[in-house]
């Protein structure tokens, strides 16, 4: 069996005009496995996301893929890597259909003059949306008439079905009410079966513990700890994320 | 069964929402109005008929051009201004060469222009509102002075026949540039991946480079295309009026946006259709026709196609397009 993570982050470090964003993060996540990262406004947690998506490129440290040293210098490469990003804010392309979202730059084509395979890319949507359990009106349908909950849904199963190592998830429930939330993190924990590696960054400390593996815990920058989250609970967590508890690591 | 169809699927027209039926179901109406109310005046003859397509493809041509521009989420205001350069510049050309090098210097002036505007928008990021208005004062200004205000006929008949007067197994050739212009401008919206990317461009621009696609070089394309549509639409105009006027293409800009707008192109980009812009078109010419068959005054059409205008938006735009 292989055990070298997914993505191994190993002594990040990013400043901004020298303020320390983030300083000396060593981070696993493994296949099929989903690690949340948790900290107060400002601790650095978009920062390493848009690090490991290549948005940002570290001062000092390490990214590896599968053991493989990688740099990205831009988003673009991260993707070539099977990295795929679900934003907060649904970047998706609201008068266009689900199924033209779902293949946006990567439209599958046929015949001689690259003529749109529709039927294709339909019929790739639905069967992908069945195996997530992702119930929308239909394939067709204009992203504008779907709800925050179906779009948020819509944009984890494009970033599914690109990313054939990683998936980020930057606040990904935040823009969404109670059943919308816990119908996606539905979809987020079936992700694990598809043998996916998952980091995931929430201020919601009951979606953390309902779906991560792994806790790992930023304060202003640095890394608290990263703490299997069946060995903790939500008080020693919240205590880290204040800094009323010191690192245990 | 999670996924099922909802919506209604019209072949060629694809999925449309129940405001973009508007237009058609307006051209209808008008159609059958004129054709009742100016029976006697020979309005529903074949010629009649005929005439309005030959007389709008210049405009259905650059409305086409719109719908791409438009759809990107940019707007090209300086394309009545290429119509006078392009249709100058090609009769200056023909005077002295092959007709074939003075459609080449034509359609190339288009594509310039249309290089400069992109490239100022895609790459120095100006609004594109902004960046043609002023190429648009800037071109008319070079059209005046080309040719020292003066026009320049054209007499090469094999130009004039195929971009203007000709006909093919009965089919006149302006007719035939109509069809050309719709059909590919059709099948490259509807049909090809850079249609797909363009309206998505226009629709959220911050996902379509999420998604990998360049965007910048998109905006680029689609400038250079409106405005080489542009230059064709000055050719058409060339080959029909057989000479060039610093003024042709003057008025057209807001026939155009009308055209493609009225048709179901939102002008905030991510929503349009080629079709609809030939309807668009189609109307617009054909309200010209029947005013004036009707016998109103200038100002009486201008006040009775501004209201029908006007109407036709509300309609189309009623829909809220998205959240504010």
């Amino acid at each position: 069996m292989n055990t070298t993570p997914a993505l191994s982050l190993r002594n990040i470090h990013k400043s901004f005009d020298g303020i320390v964003a983030v300083e000396d993060l060593s981070l696993d996540v493994k296949r099929g496995e989903i690690v949340a990262l948790v900290g107060d406004n400002g601790a650095g947690k978009s920062t390493v996301v848009k690090i490991v998506a290549g948005v940002h490129q570290p001062s000092s440290g390490q990214i590896r893929l599968a053991g493989e040293l990688v740099h990205f210098i831009d988003p673009s490469r991260s993707q070539a890597k099977g990295i795929q990003v679900v934003y907060q804010d649904l970047a998706l392309a609201e008068s266009q259909p689900v199924y033209m979202n779902l293949f946006l730059g990567r439209e599958k084509t046929k015949g001689r003059f690259g003529k749109l395979d529709r039927a294709g890319m339909i019929a790739e949507t639905e069967e992908l949306m069945r195996e997530l359990n992702v119930h929308i009106p239909s394939a067709k349908s204009t992203i504008r008439k779907l709800s925050g909950g179906q779009r948020q849904a819509v944009a984890i199963a494009r970033a599914t079905h690109w990313a054939t190592n990683l998936v980020l998830m930057d606040e990904p429930t935040a823009a969404l009410g109670v059943t919308e939330t816990s119908k996606v993190e539905d979809i987020i924990t079936g992700l694990k079966a598809r043998n996916l590696a998952i980091l995931i960054v929430s201020h919601s400390l009951d979606q953390v513990f309902h779906l991560s593996d792994h806790i790992c815990v930023l304060r202003r920058g640095k890394q608290i700890c990263v703490a299997q989250t069946k060995q903790t609970d939500k008080n020693e967590i919240v205590s880290m994320i204040t800094g009323l508890k010191a690192s245990s690591r | 069964m999670s996924v099922r169809s909802k919506f209604r699927r019209i072949p060629v027209v694809g999925q449309v929402e129940p405001s973009t039926y508007v237009v058609y179901v307006g051209f209808l109406l008008i159609f059958a109005a004129f054709a009742v109310l100016l029976r006697d005046e020979g309005f529903l003859t074949v010629s009649n008929l005929l005439n309005i397509v030959q007389e709008t493809t210049p405009v259905t041509v650059m409305a086409i051009g719109m719908v791409f521009v438009l759809s990107a989420g940019e707007i090209d205001l300086s394309i009545g201004s290429v119509v006078a350069i392009a249709a100058l510049l090609a009769a200056v050309v023909m005077r002295a060469h092959n007709w074939t090098l003075g459609v080449a210097a034509g359609l190339g002036a288009g594509a310039v222009v249309g290089l400069i505007n992109g490239a100022l928008v895609a790459y120095a990021r100006l609004p594109s509102f902004l960046v043609t208005l002023a190429t648009m004062g800037l071109l008319a200004g070079v059209a005046r002075r080309m040719t020292n205000l003066q026009s320049v006929p054209v007499i090469d008949t094999t130009f004039t026949s195929l971009f203007g007067s000709g006909s093919l197994f009965g089919i006149p050739s302006l007719v035939l540039w109509t069809a050309l212009a719709v059909s590919l401008g059709h099948y490259v919206y509807r049909e090809t991946p850079f249609g797909a990317r363009l309206l998505a461009t226009g629709d959220n621009p911050r996902a379509a480079r999420a998604a990998g696609i360049k965007v910048d070089r998109l905006r680029l394309k689609v400038l250079i295309l409106g405005s080489t549509c542009a230059a064709l639409a000055g050719l058409l105009y060339l080959g029909r009026i057989q000479s060039a006027r610093y003024t042709l293409g003057e008025t057209d800009l807001l026939t155009v946006i009308a055209a493609a707008v009225v048709g179901g192109t939102r002008l905030d980009g991510g929503t349009g259709t080629v079709l609809g812009a030939l309807i668009g078109s189609l109307l617009m010419g054909m309200l010209n026709n029947g005013l004036i068959l009707m016998g109103l005054a200038v100002s009486e059409q201008m006040v009775v196609r501004g209201f029908i205008i006007l109407v036709a938006i509300v309609l189309t735009l009623r829909e809220p397009h998205r959240a504010p």
